[in-house]
């Protein structure tokens, strides 16, 4: 079947979902596919470059506030335009970030990334720029052109559609080339990579600032969703909440970033639904948080590594009487 | 000894922790054409000199040259695209990748192009001919497709070699290459050795005494930091300090 | 700004500062120790917090005891907890890679903020210092200073003392350093290194309980309290230097001082600043302000 087949049905599917569904579910689909954006944007740092970030809802929201701080207060603004300089705020962000936190390692650079992001939210929540605890509403949808009206439900989902697409591929042929393979280097064995040659500083760094421009155009497909954006999309939870969904869909894998999202979608629907908790479904997250201790513990390559995982229970069953490698 | 045969050279080195000294003033040259064998008991300072000359560490005082040139402040990556190889103790293979893979992506490194993202890294002809190359070289063009962490132990000292010489380097820093290895392969190791030496300079960490007396031109001892005695394996075998100090009964 | 606000706010910022020492000195111990980053820690604070305001009726009317009364049994209890904690939870994630680590702390976070929640609620509270430290110190003609701060300040000095003493002092101290080093060693020793790492884990978030005890009357009980000092924790510990716990301590001085003459000075700014502090240190000096020792 291949990748490529398979990930054409998949956007079919996908496709599809205006025409057969009602709105609550396109509104869910959407939102799952910004989030598999999200989501794709931390696979980059964490499972192709092994680079453990705790701070990407501050790119998420630094997207998300720039879309709504851009557009003028008279008019609207174009899309064309209006897209790349949002991502641009997010990669200048993660550029400066980066810049700093990668100079340490491990336990270190997790802090400084999370303590980072911290500081957007602040500026968010603190500062007149960021229009304070209540947050901002964006005057206008910008324009995408052609006629075509982003608050339209159906336009919105197949343009974040197409986006997903175009960062999917562009993540596709990123992770195959010479720098995709020097980041799988870098989380392998970055020893042996300087020792051969390669400056591992600037490829990481790079490495940020993709992900941060892609984390900020998944805040810029929120922001034109809800129309609406408030500091809490800087929150640490929800640097921890992408962080669990990149594990829980598999690290590594492009499809597990949109695994990974619907998963967590439907986890959270179920563990927040009050039909099956009752007015217990307020403290949903505490399923939530034992659910993430669950899945550390027993699947330790997520849900994309599950069926692998299968496949190696199968195939040392025979040979238990013998000698296991 | 001519000059410009001379590769490889520290001047002076010493390297301070705190208040100990862990290189003590030692000097060494590594000409193109022979192998320098460094020896020495745990905690002598090869492994720190080593490090030094790779650019992982950075030396109290001292000079390095490679090739005629000051790199004393040179990072390691630098130094290694100058043309150092280096290989390390416990193999920094990846075990992940299949063998052919980890010399491609170590080749790699002599010609990035890291904003060509579009195009399959498996398809570049430059990185993929040196990988074949060195593979062959250290005789593991039979595993290319293996899983490099299912090799065994020899094997995956061997392509540590084999991605040392991935990117051509003109010197290399080998350090204790036969750990490990049984008879057989510590044969391979040593003719591959004498093969190599002809064009390029080499410097060989080792405790197998018996492999350093086969295959050195020259042998540094070192003893607490200091160089006790250095010159050719008949003149280091026969002198009494390193005799007394190193060599007991041998 | 006059001298005896200038000392008031000098004060503060000791106090302020001491306080953060003693939760990051926990976190420092534990991760220095046994490499372990625990995102939980900031809970225990919380914890802590909660349980000055929850055990205070119970102990009173149990023992007849105050203030002190609960700070020694919740101490107890911290210990008992962190034990536990760390029996069931910590023991498998020494030697798993720090993403392991983070994950379920993480998950540990959101469990104890919603056992808070429905054990004790989401109110905001206050506690009431102890009679004996309620009462104020004059400084200057017309401003006072609350003794139950000076307290505080000398609760954390003792305790930092404390802390050095058996470190260095103490045969408890040598093996817990050696095992930092060398786990293997110490066990081929005959000395049992599981224990000694629970007992670590025990102390380092029974310190931050304490903190919460200690700090309640003062900043008050309320949900959001363990984040925001986990956060501010790692902060010094990035700051001060890694591995560092000298370190930590002028890192704690120097961002309780930050913070403090912030929120005097530019209010709007405060919550910022602290952050930029860290960029320009980081700046200066990328692995923090002292080397480890």
């Amino acid at each position: 079947m291949g990748a490529v087949g398979l990930a054409g049905i998949v956007g079919l599917a996908l496709a599809l979902v205006p025409a057969f569904a009602g709105s609550f579910a396109v509104d869910f689909v959407t939102r799952i596919m910004i989030t598999a954006i999200f989501a794709a944007s931390l696979d980059l740092l964490v499972g192709a470059t092994g680079l453990v970030c705790f701070g990407q809802a501050a790119f998420f929201g630094i997207g998300a506030y720039a879309a709504v701080l851009l557009t003028p207060s008279d008019g609207t603004a174009a899309v064309l335009w209006m897209l790349p300089a949002c991502m641009a705020c997010a990669a200048g962000y993660a550029l400066a970030i980066g810049a700093l936190a990668l100079r340490t390692r491990g336990a270190y650079f997790i802090m400084i990334t999370l303590a980072f992001a911290q500081m957007a939210y602040y500026i968010a929540h603190d500062t007149a720029l960021g229009g304070g605890t209540d947050g901002i509403y964006l005057p206008a949808r910008p324009t995408l052109g052609f006629g075509l009206d982003l608050g339209r439900a159906a336009i919105l989902h197949g343009f974040v559609l197409v986006n997903l697409a175009v960062v999917f591929g562009f993540l596709a042929l990123l992770l195959r080339s010479r720098f995709g393979r020097a980041l799988a280097g870098i989380r392998e064995n970055e020893q042996r990579m300087r020792a051969a040659g390669f400056s591992t500083y600037p490829y990481k760094l790079a490495a940020f600032a993709v992900s941060g421009a892609i984390a900020g155009l998944a805040g810029f497909l929120f922001a034109i969703k809800d129309g609406f954006v408030n500091p809490e999309l800087l929150a640490w939870h929800e640097s921890g909440a992408i962080l669990v969904i990149v594990i829980l869909g598999g690290l590594g894998t492009l499809r597990g970033a949109l695994m990974g999202a619907v998963a967590f979608a439907l986890l959270r629907e179920f563990f927040q639904s009050e039909t099956v908790f009752g007015t217990f479904a307020r403290h949903w997250n505490l399923g939530f948080g034992l659910a993430i201790i669950a899945c550390v513990a027993l699947l330790p390559r997520g849900l994309a590594g599950v069926p692998a995982q299968w496949r190696v229970r199968a195939a040392a069953r025979p040979t238990r009487r013998g000698a296991v490698r | 000894m001519s000059d410009a045969d001379v590769w490889m050279r520290a001047r002076d080195i010493t390297h301070r922790w705190g208040g100990l000294v862990a290189v003590d003033r030692v000097s060494i040259a590594l000409e193109r054409g022979g192998v320098h064998a460094l020896i020495g008991t745990n905690g002598a300072g090869k492994s720190t000199l080593v490090n030094i000359l790779s650019g992982e560490l950075v030396p109290t005082e001292g000079r390095v040259e490679l090739l005629a040139r000051d790199v004393s402040g040179w990072p390691q990556p630098r130094r290694a695209r100058a043309g150092i190889g280096r290989s390390y103790q416990r193999s920094t293979i990846f075990a992940r990748f299949t063998v052919f893979e980890n010399c491609r992506l170590a080749a790699q490194a002599a010609e990035q192009r890291p904003w060509n993202w579009w195009r399959d890294a498996r398809r570049c002809e430059a990185s993929a001919a040196a990988a074949r190359a060195a593979l062959a070289r250290t005789g593991l063009d039979d595993v290319l497709d293996r899983s490099a962490g299912l090799l065994s132990h020899g094997q995956k000292r061997q392509l540590e070699l084999a991605m040392c010489l991935a990117t051509g380097p003109k010197v290399l820093l080998l350090d204790e290459p036969l750990a490990g290895t049984g008879p057989e392969e510590t044969d391979r190791m040593l003719g591959l050795l004498a093969e190599l030496r002809q064009d390029h300079a080499i410097l060989l960490v080792e405790h197998d005494m018996d492999a350093v007396f086969r295959i050195a031109d020259r042998i540094t001892v070192m003893v607490n930091g200091a160089v006790l005695a250095s010159g050719t394996p008949l003149a280091v075998r026969q002198d009494p300090a390193v005799q007394a100090a190193y060599l007991g009964g041998h | 700004m006059d001298l005896v606000t200038f000392l008031i706010q000098c004060l503060n910022s000791l106090q302020y500062g001491l306080l953060l020492f003693l939760v990051a000195s926990g976190l420092t111990l534990i991760f220095g120790i046994m490499g372990v980053i625990n995102l939980a820690h900031g809970s225990f604070y919380m914890i802590g917090a909660y349980m000055a305001f929850a055990l205070a009726p119970i102990v009173g009317a149990a023992v007849g005891g105050g203030f002190f009364a609960t700070l020694l049994v919740g101490f107890v209890l911290a210990v008992v907890l962190g034990y536990a904690i760390e029996w069931c939870f910590f023991s498998f994630l020494y030697g798993r890679e720090h993403l392991q680590q983070v994950l379920m702390t993480y998950g540990l976070i959101l469990v104890f903020e919603e056992l808070r929640s429905l054990l004790v609620g989401d109110e905001v509270h206050g506690v009431a210092p102890p009679p004996l430290l309620s009462g104020s110190l004059p400084l200057g003609h017309v401003m006072t200073y609350p003794v139950y701060r000076l307290f505080m300040s000398g609760v954390c000095l003792a305790i930092a003392a404390g802390l050095y003493f058996v470190f260095t002092r103490t045969r408890l101290g040598m093996m817990i350093r050696a095992g930092s080093v060398n786990p293997e060693m110490v066990q081929s020793l005959g000395i049992d290194i599981k224990f000694l790492f629970r007992i670590v884990f025990a102390a380092g978030t029974a310190l931050a309980a304490l903190a919460g005890m200690v700090a309640a009357p003062v900043s008050s009980v309320y949900p959001g309290m363990g984040n925001s000092v986990l956060i501010l924790c790692f902060v010094i510990v990035v700051v001060g230097g890694i591995g560092s716990v000298r370190g930590a301590l002028l890192a704690a001085l120097l961002i309780g001082a930050v913070d403090t003459f912030g929120k005097v000075l530019l209010p709007q700014a405060a919550g910022v600043l602290v952050y930029v502090l860290m960029a320009l240190i980081l700046l200066w000096k990328p692995q923090g302000l002292l080397r480890a020792g």
